[in-house]
């Protein structure tokens, strides 16, 4: 019986966690799998890079990184030169000139290029900008993958989850309305989402032979922004892995230690 | 026991100056403890290791935060990314709080399964009543300081509840906010209290452990030490099992923190705080969802004189208060619910109950679930205020083994 508390008490808890909290219909996130999941997962080196080269050309346009900076990129193999010529591109506001002036002759911010060092230049100088040009605020990416339920799934289902037709499931709901201005997503909350679909065949060209369909360019994107959300994740699952081993030793010994102290002792 | 003839002389200097050699003694191989004590005995030296594990992690995060609205939430992104082992110190101390409640709650169980507040450990109890209600401050506020959608929101929710106190409600509110809304000044005070509590919570350790170093361990059986026979010195015998049982610990807590550091946090947590945008569903963290379905449960007033949100104010405090009574509730004589037969069965109700009552809390706010967080939250008051002392009258238990030798000597031969 006791054991059957302990069952029903582990079986509750671990509902909790996956719990829906609201009553709105989405499916099931498509499945998906990524190297980096597991217990000895590790982020696919080339997969990264095809996945920064999505950023870069595509949603770039829209979304900033701002927690990353252009040295990080040294992580997908970019050498430091392949670094300095990427941040080049971009430019930097700053303050003021050698002398003190905050504006040039022209009336303008100085400016200059980006550094290593530097963080990721957001597209937009700021939200209202950029909900101007959008209809809606484009949310930085550097966290996406960490700030929703799911997170690399629900990216992955969100960005592959844009449908011509609306499902029996999600119309028949009470309060359903159709909006004819916005874009319909299965997984997005409330459906109606301000960002066009994104991902197609071909959208970007590989260099490394993968096929570039839609399902592989999604996959890439979103291995890239788990690695913009996690990038100690390698370094942490190989660090647990030899703390794992060394606490399993190490509580074997205790355990034999243990038996041998209280061998002569009934309790 | 007294002290041992102290034989290196640099030792026997600073001993008869400062007894430190002879406090050491008495509290290890001079301690005496009952023979029996099992592995839910582990959870208070547990509990202790995950309070220094918190303060050391707490320290050097301080080194690299920053409280400040505007620079709370990337600062602590920079200590994840930029900082030597940050992600590493971060998420020893985020699960930390985790595993300083999930050992906590099951020490406490302990406690209510084997009677060990009964005479003569009442201070010992209430001593531990007041570290929870301690630790829950300190978790509640350190929870505000990564400055995420939860971090604002939570706040937001949980210090608004104060309003409801009739007259110093309003101003209680506008102390802690340090202003009209939650706020740079909160954020500020609430940094500065999570490094103090800490240290208060040290010292009501302290005292916990004192008190317990007086009156001596309860054990599975619920019977006090009577002879020699019935305890063994404290080491090497119980740091040995300490030890060991540590080390396991370590095992579940770093699983967490180096293969799913974010099991036990909030998505929202990772979007930076914006006083514009109210999350979907605000959910406090899982250790206190019990106490917050209790508290949204009351959704009527009492008599018409205490209003809902006062009443479930009132209730959630309650909740926990009510255990500083236990001693005095639960009369009957015998402490372990070994030799009581019908005990044994409501305590796991109970457990039931207040896991049922943390799923609630975790559900919307709708029907079917405020009903059933209701009745939850009736049973969980009348096990306390009805069961226990009509239990105490009416239960017949077992009868008690003569002492824990005797029990402990008679079960197999070997
Ligand atoms: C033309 C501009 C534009 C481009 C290009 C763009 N997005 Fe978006 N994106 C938006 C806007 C606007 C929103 C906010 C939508 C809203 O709030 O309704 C958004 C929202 C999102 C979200 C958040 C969904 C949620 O749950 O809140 C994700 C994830 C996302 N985009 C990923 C991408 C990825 C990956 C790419 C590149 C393949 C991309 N976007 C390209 C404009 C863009
Ligand atoms: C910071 C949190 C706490 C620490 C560090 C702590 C530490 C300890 C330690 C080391 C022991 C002795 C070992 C053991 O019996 O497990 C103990 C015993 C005890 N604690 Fe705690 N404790 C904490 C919280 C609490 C709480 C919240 C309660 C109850 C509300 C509590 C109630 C007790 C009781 C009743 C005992 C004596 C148990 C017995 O001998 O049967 N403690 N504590």
């Amino acid at each position: 019986m006791r054991k059957l508390i302990i069952a029903a008490v582990a079986a509750l808890t671990m509902s909790m966690g996956t719990a829906q909290a609201s009553g709105e219909y989405h499916p099931d996130f498509k499945e998906a799998s990524w190297s980096f999941e597991g217990f000895f997962g590790r982020y696919d080196q080339a997969q990264l890079r095809r996945g920064y080269q999505i950023y870069s050309q595509v949603c770039s346009a829209c979304h900033g990184l701002r927690l990353l900076s252009y040295r990080n990129l040294s992580d997908l193999g970019f050498t430091e030169d392949e670094i300095k010529e990427i941040a080049a591109e971009k430019s930097v506001r700053v303050p003021h000139d050698e002398v003190g002036a905050e504006l040039n002759d022209d009336g303008e911010f100085f400016t200059r290029e980006a550094k290593p060092s530097d963080r990721f230049v957001s597209p937009f100088p700021n939200d209202a900008a950029a909900i101007d040009a959008n209809g809606a605020l484009p949310p930085d990416l550097s966290l996406i993958a960490k700030a929703r339920i799911g997170g690399p799934h629900y990216v992955y289902s969100f960005l592959m989850g844009y449908a011509e037709e609306i499902p029996e499931e999600v119309s028949s709901q009470k309060g359903f309305t159709v909006n004819e201005d916005k874009n319909f997503n299965l997984y997005y909350p409330g459906y109606y989402n301000s960002m066009p679909s994104q991902i197609y065949d071909e959208m970007v060209e590989y260099e490394d032979g993968t096929p570039m369909t839609a399902d592989q360019h999604a996959k890439d994107i979103v291995a890239f922004l788990n690695w913009a959300a996690e990038p100690e994740l390698d370094e942490r699952k190989s660090l647990g892995l030899k703390v794992m081993l060394f606490l399993l030793v190490l509580t074997a010994m205790l355990y034999a230690l243990k038996r041998k102290i209280w061998a002569d002792v009934k309790h | 026991m007294s002290s041992p003839e102290w034989k290196n002389p640099v030792i026997k200097w600073v001993d008869t100056r400062l007894p430190v050699f002879s406090l050491m003694h008495h509290s290890t191989a001079g301690y005496p403890s009952p023979r029996n004590l099992s592995y839910w005995w582990n959870f208070g030296s547990l509990a202790l290791t995950v309070l220094i594990v918190m303060v050391l992690t707490g320290i050097f995060l301080v080194m690299n935060y920053t409280p400040h609205v505007d620079m709370a939430f990337d600062s602590v992104e920079r200590i994840m990314r930029d900082v030597n082992y940050g992600w590493l110190i971060r998420y020893v101390h985020m699960n930390g709080a985790s595993m300083f409640f999930i050992v906590v709650y099951v020490h406490i169980f302990r406690g209510i399964y084997y009677g060990s507040y009964k005479g003569p450990r009442e201070i010992l109890w209430i001593l531990g009543v007041v570290i929870m209600l301690l630790m829950m401050g300190t978790a509640f506020m350190g929870y505000v300081l990564p400055w995420g959608q939860m971090s604002l929101w939570g706040a937001t929710v949980i210090t608004n509840l104060f309003s409801a106190f009739p007259i110093v409600g309003d101003f209680i509110v506008t102390l802690l906010w340090g202003g009209f809304s939650v706020d740079n000044p909160t954020l500020n005070r609430f940094f500065s209290l999570h490094y103090l509590l800490p240290f208060v919570l040290f010292a009501v350790v302290g005292l916990h452990l004192w008190a317990l170093h007086s009156v001596k361990s309860n054990n599975p059986l619920g019977v006090e030490i009577k002879q020699p026979e019935d305890a063994i010195p404290f080491h090497p015998y119980y740091t040995i099992k300490d030890l060991f049982g540590m080390s396991l610990f370590f095992m579940f807590f770093l699983f967490f923190v180096f293969w799913a550091p974010n099991f036990f946090g909030e998505p929202d947590n990772y979007i930076p705080a914006n006083p514009m945008v109210t999350p979907a569903h605000i959910v406090p963290e899982w250790y206190f969802l019990p106490f917050y379905a209790i508290l949204r449960a009351i959704t009527f007033d009492f008599l018409w004189i205490i209003p809902a949100k006062l009443g479930g104010v009132l209730a959630m405090f309650a909740s926990i208060l009510v255990w500083i009574a236990l001693p005095w509730l639960d009369r009957s004589k015998v402490r372990s619910a070994r030799f009581r037969p019908v005990y044994k069965w409501f305590f796991w109700v109970l457990v039931a109950d207040f896991v049922f009552l943390g799923y609630l809390g975790k559900m919307p706010a709708e029907q079917p679930y405020v009903i059933m967080a209701q009745l939850a939250t009736l049973y969980y008051f009348a096990h306390f205020l009805v069961v226990l002392p009509l239990m105490a009258k009416l239960e017949k238990s077992v009868e008690l083994p003569e002492s824990i030798a005797a029990a402990v000597l008679k079960k197999g031969d070997a």
